[in-house]
């Protein structure tokens, strides 16, 4: 019995998201994980899904695939899980795997736990561990049903990347006309900047930073680090960044290794968007910010001299 | 434009998580409910549709009689009626069922709801209903107009956005910017009290998943703090202490 991986893509590269996604299922059964891509991918970013678990890759490569129409997806995710016979599906967290499992799991007939944490428990039938409450607390959760799905919350395992490459195996599905009744007119993507959801280390810039005009500091620090760059509410609110680097309990939820906050006070909403990061470090003027009772590393200072100072320092420790 | 607008009854964002009886129920004790926020979002969006094009919006809950003042707010923001279904919503599957019965027999052009509801954070009801409909499910939902009977949609995407066309009907998950949220007014507050609230029982459905337990995460150790003159010590300290540079 197969383990079924969807890996998605993002400019012709399989997500680190989905390269741990494939491991975590490689740490249920070594033997039997199948990684299944959608659309236009080169032979050899799918073959070397192998370094990291994948046994097979099966390839829908058909263009009609290329866009993440989630109807659409949804059945073909749902014929590739009869195709190799799998009865337990991963995904790693998205906003296009969110919207698919769901529907993939009443077409299914699975059994489904979002934001998952930790490797199953198959002591008694098929439970796991999974955060809720925006990060504030954690279930265990059984699931029933003759299949199971599962979606991941970043760093939930440790990328493995010492396997074999992968076979890859054609997979042709009739796609069903009806799903096509939606299309996508367009994409906007900022191009070259880590994203949110992927970064390992995510620097986040708060009013203190007093406006957009000072954002370069910020990204100075993310560029010197390799990191995404995000920001609370009220900056998103106010325009001054786009609405996908908002962080927080209404926007998105990161579980980076580390969470550096600049000028941003620490408000419970902010906050469940962030607590599952590994570590957090805040650096804020106002000593009683209560965003230093949540964070492991703290500094008392003005971001206009202490960010550039920090920006310094890491490039030279280089 | 007829429109189901279907809610949560969440703790506020500022609420204390505990649990209580073993680890196996929420502590409930002194918790503010309210309407989760993605669902104020996605209430909101369907009142601003309805002033510009007509119809109406029912409002449609999953859970016991404590919820009668959550839906009475909705019904007060400009939901025309509700529909409460008398029954704990026990996981996201019975859930999806309880609101494909309401809707499989009612013609709704639209069926709104939150990307995800903010206790369990499953986001998982919009695509099992669009499933169980055999219609469109789209989510997260940041921008939603309708033209000639066709939904122009915005939804975010990792990084940016996508630009999406469907023809109704369709379900969202809905997330901020599609609205402001909208305060009640008094007139609402008012006019709230005598609008329909019809309360159902559910039909018979299986459930997927089982709550076996809650735990909560272990408590924050200490925090360092480097003085704002030495950061060469935080870098140090990253390094070699928290390796994570």
């Amino acid at each position: 019995m197969s383990i079924l991986v969807f890996v998605e893509g993002d400019q012709g590269k399989i997500k680190n998201s989905s390269r741990e996604a494939v491991t975590y299922a490689s740490s249920i059964d070594q033997s039997s994980v199948v990684a299944l891509a959608l659309g236009s991918f080169e032979a050899s970013e799918l073959e070397q899904l192998g370094t990291n678990g994948a046994n097979s890759v099966l390839h829908a490569s058909s263009e009609r695939l290329n866009e993440g129409i989630i109807q659409v997806y949804a059945e073909v995710l749902t014929k590739a899980m009869e195709e190799c016979g799998a009865h337990t599906l991963v995904l790693a967290k998205s906003a296009l795997g969110d919207a698919v499992a769901a529907r993939t799991s009443i077409l299914s007939n699975a059994g489904m736990a979002s934001n998952v944490v930790a490797l199953p428990d198959l002591s008694d039938g098929f439970s796991v561990m999974r955060s809720i409450y925006s990060g504030k607390a954690f279930a265990h959760v059984k699931l029933k049903g003759a299949n199971r799905i599962l979606i991941l919350k970043k760093n939930t395992v440790e990328l493995k990347t010492n396997g074999e490459p992968a076979q890859i195996v054609q997979f042709s599905p009739e796609l069903n006309q009806e799903g096509f009744s939606t299309t996508i007119t367009a994409t906007e993507r900022v191009s070259g900047e880590v994203l949110l959801p992927e970064a390992d280390i995510v620097v986040s810039g708060g009013r203190g930073l007093k406006g957009p005009e000072n954002w370069h500091l910020i990204e100075d620090l993310a560029s010197a680090l390799g990191a995404a760059t995000g920001c609370s509410k009220p900056v998103s609110d106010m325009e001054w960044r786009p609405h996908h680097e908002h962080v927080g309990q209404t926007g998105i939820k990161v579980s980076p290794s580390l969470y550096i906050a600049i000028g941003i006070s620490g408000a419970i909403q902010h906050l469940a968007g962030v607590n599952s990061s590994k570590v957090i470090v805040v650096i804020n003027k106002d000593p009683d910010a209560p965003f230093f009772k949540s964070a492991d590393y703290g500094i008392v200072g003005d971001a206009f001299e202490v960010v550039p100072k920090l920006t310094e320092a890491i490039n030279a420790s280089k | 434009m007829k429109i189901l607008v279907c809610i949560t009854h969440v703790p506020d964002t500022t609420s204390r998580i505990a649990f209580v009886n073993n680890n196996s129920e929420f502590d409930s004790n002194g918790v503010q409910y309210i309407i989760g926020p993605y669902e104020d979002y996605a209430l909101a969006r369907a009142v601003e549709l309805k002033e510009e094009l007509g119809g109406s919006i029912t409002v449609l809950h999953v859970g016991g009689a404590e919820a009668d003042p959550t839906i009475r707010k909705a019904l007060a923001i400009g939901a025309d009626d509700a529909i409460r279904v008398n029954a704990q919503p026990e996981d996201s599957y019975y859930v999806a069922q309880q609101i494909y019965a309401i809707a499989k027999d009612d013609s709704y052009d639209l069926i709104l709801m939150g990307r995800e509801s903010i206790d369990y954070n499953g986001g998982q009801v919009h695509g099992m209903v669009g499933a169980l409909m055999n219609i469109p499910s789209i989510s997260p939902v940041m921008q939603l107009n309708i033209e000639n009977g066709v939904a122009k949609i915005t939804r975010e995407i990792e990084g940016g956005k996508e630009l999406i066309e469907v023809p109704l009907p369709f379900v969202a998950g809905c997330q901020e910017p599609i609205a402001e949220w909208k305060i009640p007014n008094m007139r609402g507050i008012m006019s709230a009290r005598s609008k329909p609230l019809q309360v159902v029982e559910p039909v018979d459905s299986d459930t997927m998943t089982s709550t076996l337990k809650f735990q909560l995460p272990p408590a924050k150790g200490s925090i360092k703090m480097i003085d704002a003159d030495k950061v060469e010590e935080l870098v140090a300290l990253l390094k070699n202490e928290a390796k994570v540079l």
